[in-house]
């Protein structure tokens, strides 16, 4: 049965009659999953709300349909979109932070929901729903609990009420906006359990939005892949992920690391064009290497490759025939051998005022090397990175770069050290000056560390921007004008320009889509590879630590609890932590779900 | 905006050359107290007899001066100390801030009648006396938009190079405050005159015999019934300057405003 049916849908941004989502066409069965892929700025978020017959504040659904259980949802007035909402078709945030009401009390929240939709259900048979509801959602059902405030649940925890308001009502439709993105694997992992299992016992069709690509693959039915507002590719998971057709999912495939395998990582160049600025034709064909001159001026028809399977590219047919080269794999990592020793920690201890966050921890970083830091939110490895580069300064231990002692404070440190060891930011949107061109941010360590005048110095920017493969002429550009992988490179510019042995890295692609995450990965490895630099690379991301990574040391709640060469680690975890972490991270090659024949059957609504 | 402009424009022309085309000295006796206008005394005459039009064409330069002076200076001394205060946190914070808030207890008004009764009002010192007074809510200003920008990674990147205090306040942090201070800026001159003309006219700002605006509306307004001009002149010359200046603040802020929707507009943060 099929819960809702979509049709030509477009939504445009208002005035300037420039299409952010263009031809979208799809249906989803009740009880199915139905992922719906795209990097930041191919529209994924604009077209799943569509479902609840909204578009974002400036923008207009211009033409289309969009029926719902039988009913148009495009052209119905606020009131009636309101009686929808909630009751048909409920949304699940990517942030539940922002969507619960920090002044209401769980019960409350969820009460609201019957004040509005069902007035008339009895009192008892509301408290009913809403303690089997928090049951389902792997939640306590008991008044204590519901008698919290938001702010008193742990981040999955929020997600989970957010699961709970959205399913409450048992809506047909379900759109979910990335909401494990700001999880930790392991949150994440039960998360989607969850929604897997609401999904296909209540048979409501859900439509889960993402940027990451093995999410989908373990958790949906079918998947779409969404480029510059288009479906380019849609069919069922094991193909997509088994057999890609479209070049776009290939490559956006061969981007993703993965935790099992070491492989070669390849990058998409050039940067996702965002609305008002998508070329003509096939959108993908300025990046795409099998590009033809009849890709930029005609528009792709969908092709049908397979009953199921469709593709929007000109050569659908003949990529269809020839499978996807799988992306090479590497090796073993470099050999084992350690270089010098330049940084060392020595039984560290951390405090956040009185909280300790760090409880004697150590480690050792060669030369050459790159030392991987993992772990979850909240397991101390910013902030031993920042311990490190001199940013957080309430801690007790001893730290030594080249045998000589570090200052707590970068300002107390001698001038040799403060060039050697860099320090990269997560977000490149917040680790440049809004108001400072690309040249001056350049030249500011140059001018702190060496006294070096701009003249001077304009020959090393240009040196440096060559070297993160940026053109000279970026330096006159000011951090607004540059998409977000460009200012991550100039972010890594500012780092290398005054010849560093050390970099830190904290999360610095975390920000980033999957495409741009591989070419700054292959960037900081060509990095090493010629100039030697020893890299310390703090991260959550297992699959990076296997792309990236020499010796990897896994964190927990502060305590380092296993270390070693990264081959050894991720195959052989020793500890249950690293175990859990790896069983818990999503991988591209599990597709089982995808099969049809193990779509859920019509199960009995247990209420 | 335009308008705004071509009214200060207005009033900065008449201080410019105003003086070159008075008639007579501006403390030189024309004729008796009170007389209306004539060929002699274009604006007739004041309490004392000398000539209004004289005294309107050369008493804004005190005016202006004080105004534009005392609220560079105070708002310059009061962004840095917030600035400085944002940056610094922790003790520094908390002794700078708490310091201004006393300050900002007294209204701006009392706070110079209280400086005035200390010390005495000299051409000199009245600028310093206006900037005293903004000097605490201009801080505040400042702080609350630059403790945005401090807790951001760029300055802890200049932090790791181990650039100086004063360097991260300068090239980190001013560029990015520097749009609402530009607004404060326009917004205090603004009532820097309407203080400035009010101290005058109180008694408190320059003596007789100078010329000034806010002094005339004070020495005159008790003729008002019979010679009018002695007193409306001069206000309606204050009120074209604060009108301009106050259109040409508004129209910068929403040129601003324009340009960055997400612009930080000045607003008052309480800690």
């Amino acid at each position: 049965m099929t819960a809702v049916t979509v049709k030509g849908l477009r939504v445009d941004l208002d005035g300037r009659g420039v299409d952010v989502v263009d031809l979208v066409d799809f249906e989803i069965a009740a009880g199915e999953v139905l992922g719906l892929v795209g990097e930041s700025g191919s529209g994924k978020t604009t077209a799943g709300v569509t479902l609840l017959g909204d578009a974002r504040r400036g923008a207009t659904i211009a033409g289309g349909s969009i029926v719902l259980g039988g009913q148009e949802v495009v052209g119905l007035g606020q009131g009636q979109l309101a009686k929808l909402r909630g009751s048909s078709v409920a949304y699940v945030p990517q942030d539940p932070a922002m969507a619960l009401n920090p002044a209401l009390r769980l019960r409350r929240q969820l009460d609201e929901l019957f004040e509005f939709h069902r007035p008339d259900m009895p009192e008892p048979d509301r408290d009913a729903r809403i303690k089997a509801t928090m049951r389902e959602v792997g939640l306590d059902d008991s008044d204590a609990f519901l008698a919290r405030f938001p702010h008193q649940l742990s981040g999955g925890q929020q997600q989970r009420v957010t699961l709970a308001l959205a399913f409450l009502l048992r809506p047909r439709v379900i759109v979910l906006d990335e909401p494990t993105t700001g999880l930790d694997v392991t949150t994440q992992a039960r998360v989607l359990a969850t929604v897997r299992d609401l999904c296909a016992s209540h048979q409501v069709a859900a439509l889960y939005v993402t940027h990451d690509m093995a999410v989908v693959a373990g958790l949906a039915h079918r998947v779409m892949v969404m480029y510059a507002g288009r479906i380019v590719e849609a069919g069922p998971s094991s193909r997509i992920f088994g057999e890609p057709v479209h070049p776009y999912t290939r490559a956006l495939i061969a981007a993703v690391p993965q935790v099992s395998e070491r492989r070669e990582l390849t990058a998409i160049p050039g940067d996702t064009p965002m609305p008002g600025r998508r070329p003509g034709g096939c959108a993908f064909h300025p990046r795409c290497k099998h590009a033809d001159p009849a890709c930029a001026t005609t528009v792709p028809e969908p092709v049908e490759v397979v009953p199921g399977h469709i593709v929007r590219c000109l050569h659908a047919t003949r990529f269809a025939a020839e499978p996807a080269q799988p992306a090479p794999a590497l090796t073993a990592g470099r050999t084992g051998e350690r270089g010098e020793v330049l940084l060392e920690v020595t039984g560290v201890d951390a405090f956040h005022g009185r909280k300790q966050v760090l409880h004697d921890v150590s480690l050792t970083l060669a030369k050459g090397e790159c030392l991987a830091l993992v772990g979850e939110s909240g397991s101390g490895k910013t902030t031993l990175a920042r311990c490190v580069i001199g940013l957080h300064r309430n801690h007790t231990g001893t730290m030594t770069f080249q045998g000589a002692p570090l200052a707590t404070r970068a300002r107390d440190r001698s001038r040799e050290s403060r060039r050697a060891i860099q320090y990269i930011f997560q977000s490149p949107y917040n680790s440049l000056n809004p108001r400072r061109s690309i040249g001056e941010t350049l030249r500011e360590p140059l001018k702190v560390l060496f006294g070096m005048s701009a003249a001077k110095a304009a020959a090393e920017v240009a040196e440096v921007l060559e070297r993160v493969s940026l053109s000279p002429a970026a330096a006159a550009s000011y951090p607004d004008q540059l998409s977000g992988g460009e200012r991550q490179r100039v972010a890594i510019a500012r780092a290398l320009v005054c010849r560093p042995e050390v970099l830190i890295c904290d999360e610095i692609t975390s920000a980033l889509d999957v495409s741009v995450q591989a070419s700054i990965v292959r960037l900081l490895r060509r990095l090493q590879d010629e100039e030697g630099l020893a890299l310390l690379f703090v991260t959550h991301n297992l699959g990076l630590v296997r792309a990236v990574a020499d010796h990897v040391v896994a964190m927990r709640a502060g305590r380092i609890v296993e270390g070693g060469p990264v081959d050894d680690v991720l195959d052989r975890p020793g500890d249950q932590f690293t175990r859990d972490l790896i069983a818990a991270t999503p991988e591209l090659s599990a597709v089982p779900t995808g099969d049809p024949s193990r779509l859920p059957l019509s199960l009995e609504d247990p209420t | 905006m335009r308008i705004g402009l071509v009214l200060t424009g207005l009033i900065l022309l008449i201080i410019a050359i105003g003086p070159l085309l008075a008639p007579h000295s501006h403390s030189a006796i024309v004729g008796a107290p009170y007389q209306p206008p004539s060929s002699l005394a274009m604006l007739g005459t004041d309490y004392l007899g000398e000539d209004v039009l004289s005294r309107v064409l050369e008493g804004g330069r005190s005016i202006v001066w004080v105004s534009f002076v005392g609220t560079l200076l105070g708002v310059g001394v009061g962004s840095a100390i917030g600035m400085t205060a944002a940056y610094s946190g922790g003790v520094v914070d908390e002794v700078l801030m708490r310091a201004m808030d006393v300050l900002r207890a007294f209204p701006p008004m009392v706070l110079i009648l209280l400086l005035v009764s200390m010390a005495q009002a000299e051409l000199a010192l009245m600028p310093l006396i206006v900037a005293i007074a903004w000097v605490p809510q201009v801080a505040r200003v400042a702080y609350g938009a630059a403790k945005e920008v401090v807790a951001r990674e760029f300055v802890e990147s200049a932090e790791t190079l181990g650039a100086s205090r004063l360097r991260i306040v300068r090239r980190e942090v001013l560029p990015n405050v520097m749009t609402p201070l530009m607004v404060e800026f326009g917004l205090r001159l603004t009532w820097s005159i309407g203080i400035v003309t009010t101290m005058s006219f109180l008694g408190v700002g320059l003596q007789p015999p100078a010329a000034d605006w806010g002094l005339m509306i004070r020495e005159n307004y008790q003729g008002l019934a019979l010679q009018p001009w002695g007193v409306v002149v001069p206000a309606l010359c204050v009120a074209a300057f604060t009108f301009g200046t106050n259109l040409m603040a508004e129209g910068f802020a929403r040129t601003v405003a324009r340009v960055s929707p997400a612009a930080e507009t000045p607003k008052e943060v309480t800690v």
